[in-house]
C-alpha cells in the first residue's frame, strides 16, 4: 500500500489535493478500455441469449394470436410465413442477428408495428415515471440514511429505519391500491385528490397537458418512492456507520467545523461508494419499468408492454425489450465502473 | 476552508426553504389544478359536451379492420364502420346495416344485397356498393388484407358492384352465414392508397374516415381511444357527444375509478369478479348489470388426438374413448355447486352447447337424456364399462393401473382451479385420481393432444357456425405437426353430416332445428360437457348514463355486443353538480392539508438542523 492510499487521506484530500491523479493518469485508460470491452462482450451475449431464451417459452405465437376466432389452415400458414416461423431455427437466428446489429428488431406479431417504434413509444413514459421516482427515492434515501447514521440509535434513526424497512417490504401493487382507495377515490371526509390511473386525461395541450401528466404522476411516483427509498437509506446508513469512527472526522471536528459540514464534506463523500453502485444499478433498472406499479396505475410503459409481449409470446418484441433492458443495466454498470476511480482512485489500480 | 464552508451555509439554508416551497407547490399544483376533474369530465367536458367514458384493459392490436382481431379493436370498428348487416338487439336476428335488403338466388350460390343510399363517409363522400365490393375483393386478393377476416371470404367466388346500390356475391358452395358477415366495409377512396395492408395500422391520421355511429378522433396506445358522435349517422345521432375508452390495466383500479365517477362504465376483463360485484352492489349511483353471458364453460375430453391423414398422436387416457366413462365423469360433476360455490351465483347451469341468450339455437337435453348429477349412477356406469375398484378403492384401467386423469387448467383463471379442486373430491369418491396441470399457456400440451381432460370455453356469436365448425373432422390438423382449427380433436361422421346440412340451409327455422340436433349429438358423445354459462357482470354509473340498450334487450349485456347498440343508444343523465361541489371542497381540504404537512416537515427539518449543529460544535 502506498502513502496516499490510506482511506482517510484519500477521502479527506480528494477535493483539494490532486495527488492520486498522478497514478490514475497511467492506469485509467487501460481500466476504461477493459470495462468498455467487457460491456461490449456482455451486449453481444445478451443479443444471442435473447433469441434462444424466449424460444423456450411454451406456446405457439400463431396459435395464441388466432385463438378463439375463425381462421383457415391457409391463414395459419400465411402467419407463419410472414413471421418467418416456417424457416429453420438457424436461419431465423442469422436473420435476427443481422437485423439487430443494424438496430432493426423486426415487426411485432401482435401490434403489426416495428418493435423499435413500440419501444420508443413507451420508453419516455417509463422514464418519466421511474426517472422521477429514482431521483426522489435516491435523494430521500441518501438524505435520511446519512442522518440516521449520524444519529445512530436515536429516535429519528429508529423511526426512519423502521419505517423504511416496513415500506420496503410492502408489495408495491398493494400499496398502490391502498393509495388509490385513500387518495384517489377518497375515504370518509377525505376527498379523492388524484386520478385513479393512466398518464393523462386526454384532449389537453400545452401547459395544461404538463400539469395533467404531473397530476397523474403523483400517486405512482409516491408508491415507487415509498417502496424503493429504504434500500438506498439502509446502504447509505451502513456505509456511513463504517466511516464514523475514522480519525479524519475527529480532525475535522477539531478544526472547529460545524457538525453538519463534517458530515457533508468529509464523511459522506467517503461513504458514498456502495451507494453509487446501488444508484447506478437502480438507474439501469429504471428502463425496465416497473410492471406492477405500471399495471396498478395503468401507466403505459415498457413494463406493461413486456408483459403483453411475453403472453403471446411476441418474439420480436420480447427480444427487443429484453435487449434494451439488459443493455441499460450493462451500460449503467459500466458507467458506474468508470465513475468509481474518480471517487476512489484505488479502484483503477 | 472552514470559513468558506461557514459562509456558504446561509444560501444553503435558503435553498432548503426554496426546495421545500417548490415541493409544496408541486404537490399542491398537482392537487389543485385539475383536481378531480374526472367526475365532471365523465358527464360533461369543459365546453359542455357529454362524454361517455368506458374503462378498458385490453390493448388495441390494430385499428385497421383488416388486421384487428381483439374484442376491443373489433368493437371500435363496429362503431367506426358499417357492416352489411347487423343483429337485432332484441333477439339477435339479422337486420339492415349498410345493406337494406338481401336475397339468395334459387341455386343458393348468388347473394344480391341492396346498399342503402343514405350513408355518407365522414369526409362527405357517398358510401356505395363499390366500397363493399372493393373491401371484399381486397381481402380475396391480398393476403395482408385477409389477416383478420379472411375466413369470411374463403368461399367467395366473385364479388361485384353492378350499381352504387347493388352488391353481388357469388359463392363456390352454399353458405347460410351470408347475413352474418362481420366485416367492416371501408371507404375505397381512402384505403386504395394503402400500400402494405399487413403493416398499415390506421392510427396515425385523425379523424379516421368512417360511416358508423362514431368517428375515431384520437388514439394513444394503452392510454385512450376517443371517438366523437357522427351527427349524420343514418340510424340517428348518438346521444353522447363523445365516447372515450380509457385504460385501467388493473381491474380493482377500474372499479375504484367507477366508484369515483372517473369512468361511466366498467366491464371487467372478461367480467367483474364476484367480490368486485358485491362491493359495488348498493353503492350510490352505481348499477351492477349481472347479465346472461355469451360464453359456455365446459370440460373437454380428449377423444384421442388425430390428424386429417388419420395419424394418431398425443397420449389421452384410453379409458376416455368409452362413452360410458365420459358420461360417468359428467354425472359426477355437481353443476349446482359449481354455480353456487365457484361462480357465486353469477352463472347459469350448463345444458346444451349454445348459451340460452341465443334463443333461436338454444337446446337443452330432454329429461331422460340429461346427465344430471348422480354419483351412484356414475359408479354403476364405470363398473359396467369394466373399470372396477381395486382393494385400495381405486378404479383401475385395462392395464391394471389405478386411473388418474390429467386435467389441463388455465393458471390465470381462478375458476379452473376452484372447479379442479371439486373434481378431485367428486371423482376421488368414484375412485378416480385427478392431476391438475395449471399452466400459463396450455396451448402446447393441448395441440399435442397430451392431456386427458381440459377446461374449455368459447364466446358464441349470433351465428353459431364457427363454434360448431371447430368440432368437425375438417377442422383437424392436416398432419400431427400442423395445427388445425379444431378445438379438441372431435371427429364424428354424424355430426359432420349435420354440420354440412345446416350450412346449406337458408331457412332460419329449419337451420336452427339442425343446429339443435348437432348440440344433442355433441351432448351424447360426452366430449364437450358444458358445466355453466358464466354471466357478464358489469357496472355503470346511473348519474352519468340514464339508460342504455342491453343485448338481448331483456336481460342482456352492454360491453362487447354484436352491434353498436349500447354506446349508440346510451342516454346521458342530467348532471346535478352536487359532486362538483364536493370535489371543490376536496380541493380546499387537499391544499390546506398539503401545505400544513409540508410546512410542518420543513419546520421540523430546520429545527433539527440547528439543534444538531449546536449540540456538536
Amino acid at each position: 500500500m502506498t502513502a496516499e492510499a490510506t482511506p482517510a487521506l484519500v477521502g479527506d484530500t480528494q477535493q483539494t489535493a490532486p495527488g492520486p491523479r498522478v497514478r490514475r493518469g497511467s492506469a485509467y485508460p487501460r481500466y476504461l478500455a477493459g470495462k468498455v470491452a467487457g460491456a461490449a462482450v456482455s451486449l453481444l451475449a445478451v443479443l444471442v441469449t435473447s433469441f434462444f431464451l424466449f424460444r423456450l417459452i411454451p406456446g405457439d405465437p400463431v396459435k395464441t394470436m388466432t385463438g378463439g376466432r375463425q381462421v383457415s389452415a391457409g391463414q395459419l400458414a400465411a402467419y407463419r410465413e410472414e413471421f418467418g416461423l416456417d424457416l429453420p431455427l438457424w436461419r431465423q437466428f442469422t436473420d435476427y442477428c443481422g437485423k439487430a446489429l443494424t438496430g432493426d428488431f423486426g415487426t411485432s406479431y401482435q401490434f403489426r408495428a416495428p418493435v423499435v417504434d413500440k419501444i420508443t413509444e413507451a420508453l419516455p413514459n417509463t422514464l418519466l415515471l421511474t426517472g422521477t421516482a429514482f431521483v426522489l427515492y435516491t435523494a430521500l434515501g441518501v438524505f435520511l440514511g446519512t442522518r440516521s447514521a449520524w444519529r445512530r440509535g436515536g429516535l429519528g434513526d429508529r423511526f426512519n429505519t423502521g419505517l423504511a424497512l416496513t415500506l420496503y417490504s410492502i408489495p408495491s401493487f398493494w400499496l398502490g391500491l391502498l393509495l388509490i382507495i385513500v387518495l384517489s377515490v377518497g375515504i370518509g371526509p377525505l376527498p379523492g385528490m388524484f386520478p385513479t390511473g393512466g398518464m393523462e386525461s386526454g384532449g389537453k395541450e400545452g401547459f395544461a397537458y404538463v400539469v395533467d401528466v404531473a397530476h397523474h404522476l403523483v400517486l405512482p411516483v409516491v408508491t415507487l418512492v415509498a417502496v424503493e427509498y429504504g434500500q438506498t437509506l439502509l446502504v447509505t446508513r451502513s456505509a456511513l456507520l463504517d466511516e464514523m469512527g475514522s480519525d479524519y472526522l475527529t480532525t475535522a471536528r477539531a478544526k472547529g467545523l460545524r457538525d453538519d459540514l463534517v458530515r457533508r464534506r468529509h464523511a459522506v463523500p467517503n461513504a458514498l461508494l456502495p451507494t453509487v453502485t446501488l444508484i447506478f444499478i437502480n438507474l439501469g433498472r429504471t428502463v425496465a419499468g416497473v410492471i406492477l406499479v405500471e399495471t396498478v396505475f395503468s401507466w403505459p410503459g415498457l413494463g406493461g408492454l413486456f408483459y403483453q409481449a411475453l403472453s403471446v409470446p411476441d418474439l420480436p418484441l420480447v427480444q427487443g425489450l429484453f435487449f434494451v433492458f439488459a443493455a441499460a443495466v450493462i451500460v449503467m454498470n459500466t458507467l458506474a465502473d468508470l465513475v468509481y476511480p474518480l471517487l476512489d482512485p484505488r479502484v483503477a489500480r | 476552508m472552514g470559513t468558506n464552508d461557514q459562509t456558504r451555509s446561509l444560501p444553503r439554508g435558503l435553498r432548503l426553504v426554496a426546495a421545500a416551497g417548490a415541493a409544496a407547490l408541486t404537490l399542491t399544483a398537482g392537487l389543485t389544478t385539475p383536481l378531480d376533474p374526472a367526475p365532471r369530465q365523465a358527464r360533461a367536458a369543459d365546453d359542455g359536451r357529454k362524454v361517455l367514458t368506458v374503462a378498458v384493459a385490453q390493448s388495441v392490436d390494430s385499428l385497421s379492420p383488416f388486421l384487428a382481431v381483439r374484442l376491443l379493436s373489433t368493437s371500435i370498428h363496429r362503431l367506426m364502420y358499417e357492416y352489411l348487416t347487423n343483429y337485432d338487439p332484441k333477439d339477435n336476428h339479422a337486420i339492415a346495416g349498410l345493406a337494406t335488403k338481401w336475397e339468395p338466388s334459387p341455386d343458393k350460390l348468388t347473394w344480391t344485397y341492396t346498399i342503402r343510399s343514405n350513408s355518407k363517409w365522414s369526409d362527405g363522400e357517398q358510401a356505395t356498393a363499390e366500397d363493399a365490393a372493393w373491401t371484399f375483393n381486397k381481402m380475396m386478393t391480398d393476403s395482408g388484407a385477409a389477416t383478420a377476416n379472411g375466413s369470411y371470404v374463403g368461399n367467395f367466388r366473385k364479388v361485384t358492384a353492378p350499381s352504387p346500390t347493388k352488391l353481388v356475391i357469388e359463392l363456390k358452395k352454399p353458405q347460410a352465414t351470408m347475413t352474418a358477415l362481420d366485416v367492416p366495409i371501408v371507404p375505397k377512396h381512402v384505403w386504395e392508397k394503402v400500400s402494405d395492408f399487413s403493416e398499415f395500422n390506421n392510427d396515425k391520421s385523425f379523424p379516421v374516415v368512417g360511416n358508423g355511429p362514431f368517428t375515431l378522433t384520437g388514439y394513444k396506445a394503452d392510454s385512450y381511444v376517443r371517438l366523437k358522435a357522427n351527427k349524420s349517422f343514418w340510424r340517428g345521432t348518438p346521444k353522447f357527444d363523445e365516447l372515450v375508452f380509457r385504460y385501467y390495466k388493473d381491474q380493482d383500479a377500474a372499479v375504484s375509478a367507477l366508484r369515483k365517477g372517473e369512468v361511466s362504465f366498467v366491464a371487467g376483463s372478461p367480467s367483474l369478479t364476484p367480490a368486485q360485484a358485491a362491493s359495488l352492489e348498493g353503492a350510490d349511483n352505481i348499477q351492477v348489470n349481472d347479465a346472461p353471458g355469451r360464453r359456455f364453460y365446459a370440460l373437454a375430453t380428449n377423444p384421442g388426438a388425430q390428424a386429417k391423414n388419420g395419424e394418431k398422436f398425443g397420449d389421452g387416457h384410453p379409458s376416455l374413448l368409452d362413452q360410458r366413462v365420459r358420461n360417468a365423469l359428467f354425472l359426477a360433476v355437481d353443476r349446482e355447486a359449481v354455480i353456487d360455490k365457484v361462480f357465486q351465483g353469477h352463472a347459469v347451469e350448463g345444458e346444451g352447447y349454445i348459451p340460452p341468450r341465443f334463443q333461436n339455437y338454444f337446446w337443452k337435453p330432454s329429461a331422460n337424456q340429461k346427465l344430471a348429477y348422480d354419483p351412484a349412477e356414475a359408479a354403476r356406469l364405470l363398473d359396467q364399462a369394466g373399470y372396477k375398484k381395486n382393494g385400495d378403492g381405486k378404479r383401475v384401467g385395462k392395464d391394471g393401473k389405478p386411473i388418474t386423469y390429467r386435467v389441463l387448467c388455465h393458471a390465470t383463471d381462478p375458476n379452473d382451479k376452484a372447479v379442479g379442486k371439486y373434481l378431485q373430491e367428486w371423482w376421488g369418491e368414484l375412485g378416480i385420481g385427478v392431476q391438475l396441470n395449471c399452466l400459463d399457456n396450455v396451448t402446447d400440451p393441448w395441440l399435442a393432444g397430451k392431456y386427458d381432460l381440459a377446461f374449455d370455453g368459447w364466446s358464441v356469436n349470433p351465428d353459431p357456425d364457427f363454434v360448431l365448425s371447430i368440432h368437425t373432422c375438417g377442422a383437424l390438423p392436416a398432419t400431427p405437426e400442423e395445427t388445425g382449427a379444431t378445438d379438441n380433436f372431435i371427429c364424428d361422421k354424424k355430426y359432420d353430416e349435420l354440420y354440412a346440412q345446416q350450412l346449406a340451409e337458408y331457412d332460419p327455422a329449419k337451420r336452427a332445428d339442425i343446429v339443435k340436433r348437432m348440440e344433442s349429438r355433441l351432448y351424447d358423445l360426452g366430449y364437450m360437457n358444458v358445466m355453466a354459462y358464466p354471466n357478464a357482470v358489469e357496472a355503470f354509473r346511473t348519474d352519468q348514463i340514464r339508460s342504455i340498450t342491453t343485448m338481448p334487450a331483456k336481460a342482456g349485456n352492454i360491453y362487447g355486443q354484436d352491434g353498436y347498440w349500447s354506446w349508440w343508444s346510451a342516454v346521458p343523465a342530467d348532471s346535478s353538480g352536487s359532486s362538483d361541489n364536493a370535489s371543490s371542497t376536496g380541493v380546499v381540504v387537499g391544499i390546506v392539508a398539503g401545505v400544513v404537512v409540508l410546512g410542518g416537515l420543513g419546520a421540523f427539518a430546520a429545527m433539527r438542523r440547528r439543534a444538531t449543529a449546536g449540540d456538536r460544535e
